[in-house]
């Protein structure tokens, strides 16, 4: 079930092309990095998964993505439905000014129309205790999430997004915002959801792509350059230039 | 040499600041001293709630029940046809509207702001008041309802441009994260960004609103001026600025009449006072 194939794919802004020929399978229940210097067009490629670039104006791709076998590129693509299958995690935690408790419920109201009370505490406690934050915030459910720290937004996002049941996770570099505390745990968190959750990670930090993913694409100026098994990329890129990145060469 | 032009051109601004709170201090003297000698011949309670005025009557019978009631009977019309077109209007700018018609909108927006209230008087009186009093058979179309159309027109400007701003500053962050957990356009902008931009867009209507109450030389024209406590929208009304406006060339200085207009007027201070104030607190209170 729930992996992703990529077949040449092309992506402009506009005359700029962003993507070009990309070709990858990103496995299920595992976690993948992308890496690559700013501008390469790593988040691009997150974004296209779950056609969020749609929000872009002039966007233009050629080329495939299927996500269990069916082309998501298509213009009728069902986007609710992908969008409820593949959900995604963002650079700066964005919890919505509303209470944790309706952050969290905001994807039960939208998808289903009769919706009782006690499912929605149900839900609330699941998606708590999946990013473990229940201990922490079982008496505070009804306080503003903007109140919450840094880290405790980024979780709440995670269970936000758990709590429309996903099958595959994006994550913009999650910890960007973070601090390195944070961003251990947050990188915990992830490990414990690569059981359930098939896991896209874009980030900055080799370092945090090296501890954390199975397999890793390295990209430059829009060409995914090499993907392969984490410690082989990390240990013997078969690319000069993956190579010239990760010993520092770029960045 | 050089600090001593500092110190001069520091001295000049600083006088330049203070002299508009100086003179909105002098205005405010000023009306209260003329104001408040009406209550030497009249009790307060009297001046607001009673329910005659009879200026020029002997004795004169200053109640001014009927244009407070015909101020809010306007105003609440006005806020009633404002409001939804207005907050409407700004969602459809700032989230749906394709960049060009976007701009047209705007441009014909501060158009709108743009035409003098007198002038919006005198096209309702030739358009809309014989339209009224058409559709509703009524001996006269010079109604509450004919001035709250028109000043429905004056607040639109207001709302619209100030919600507009409030619902464009929702970060961008917030709508992507809707749209992420499958959101359609519609639930991201109601339960998402007008939530969100809710204090911003309350600020918008209470601006609107003030701008209604202010409002003078639109009401008078199309109104009636009939001072007396309105009982349903279809009838003349008189409001507290209308009332001001028409009779303080004829009120005899230092007169009873004299000084309930000043208290009208103190009356009108108060209320415009506390919905900017309202505003503003809404604008700048941080959850």
């Amino acid at each position: 079930m729930a992996n992703i194939r990529v077949d040449n794919l092309d992506l402009w802004y506009g005359s700029f092309q962003a993507l070009k020929r990309v070709n990858a399978v990103f496995g299920e229940k595992r976690i993948t990095a992308v890496i690559g210097p700013s501008g390469c067009g790593k988040s691009t490629l997150l974004r296209v998964f779950n056609r969020m670039n749609d929000l872009v104006e002039g966007v233009r791709t050629t080329g495939s993505v299927f996500v269990d076998a069916e082309d998501i590129l298509v213009p009728h693509t069902n986007l609710v439905r992908l969008r409820k299958k593949i959900g995604m995690v963002f650079q700066r935690p964005n919890p919505f000014p509303l209470s944790i408790y309706e952050n969290i419920v905001f994807g039960e109201r939208i998808h289903s129309r009769r919706i009782s009370r006690d499912t929605l505490d149900d839900i609330v406690e699941a998606s708590l205790k999946s990013v473990l934050l229940w201990e922490e915030l079982k008496d505070k459910r009804h306080m503003p999430a903007l109140r919450l720290s840094l880290e405790q937004k980024q979780r709440l996002c995670i269970a936000r997004l758990l709590a429309v049941k996903p099958d595959i996770l994006l994550m913009d570099e999650p910890c960007s915002a973070l601090d390195p505390q944070a961003t251990a745990k947050i990188e915990e968190l992830m490990r414990e959801l690569k059981n359930n959750y098939t896991i896209i990670i874009v980030t900055h930090s080799m370092q945090q792509a090296a501890r954390i993913s199975d397999e890793t694409g390295f990209m430059l100026l829009g060409e995914l350059i090499e993907f392969d098994k984490t410690e082989n990329i990390f240990t013997r890129p078969k690319d000069r230039r993956t190579e010239d990145y990760i010993t520092g060469r770029y960045g | 040499m050089r600090k001593i032009k500092e110190f001069l051109i520091e001295k000049l601004i600083l006088i330049c600041g203070l002299a508009s709170i100086f003179f909105v201090g002098l205005i405010f003297i000023f009306l209260l001293k003329e104001g408040l000698a009406v209550f030497k011949s009249v009790s307060a309670f009297a001046f607001l709630g009673g329910s005659k005025w009879y200026p020029i009557s002997e004795p004169p019978q200053l109640g001014i029940l009927p244009l407070i009631l015909g101020s809010l009977v306007v105003t609440v019309g006005a806020a009633i046809i404002s409001i939804p077109i207005g907050v409407g209007c700004a969602v459809y700018i700032a989230e749906i509207a394709p960049l060009k018609i976007k701009e047209v909108l705007k441009a014909g927006i501060e158009l709108l702001a743009a035409i003098p209230s007198v002038v919006l008087g005198f096209i309702g009186m030739i358009t809309l008041v014989p339209l009224v009093k058409k559709v509703f058979h009524l001996p006269t179309g010079l109604t509450a309802l004919s001035g709250s159309i028109m000043l429905a027109f004056m607040a639109m400007p207001t709302i619209v441009s100030i919600a507009e701003d409030a619902l464009y500053s929702v970060p961008k962050n917030y709508k992507e994260g809707a749209f992420a957990l499958g959101a359609t356009h519609w639930q991201t902008i109601y339960r998402v960004i007008l939530p969100a931009a809710s204090r911003g867009i309350l600020a918008a209507i209470m601006l609107g609103i003030g701008r209604v109450i202010g409002e003078t030389m639109a009401v008078m024209m199309i109104t009636g001026n009939a001072a007396v406590i309105p009982k349903s929208i279809l009838v003349p009304v008189r409001t507290l600025t209308a009332t001001i406006a028409a009779e303080m060339g004829e009120a005899v200085v230092g007169s009873e009449h004299y000084f309930a207009l000043f208290a009208i007027g103190i009356v009108l201070f108060v209320i415009s006072f506390a919905i900017n104030v309202t505003a503003d607190l809404c604008l700048h209170e941080r959850i």
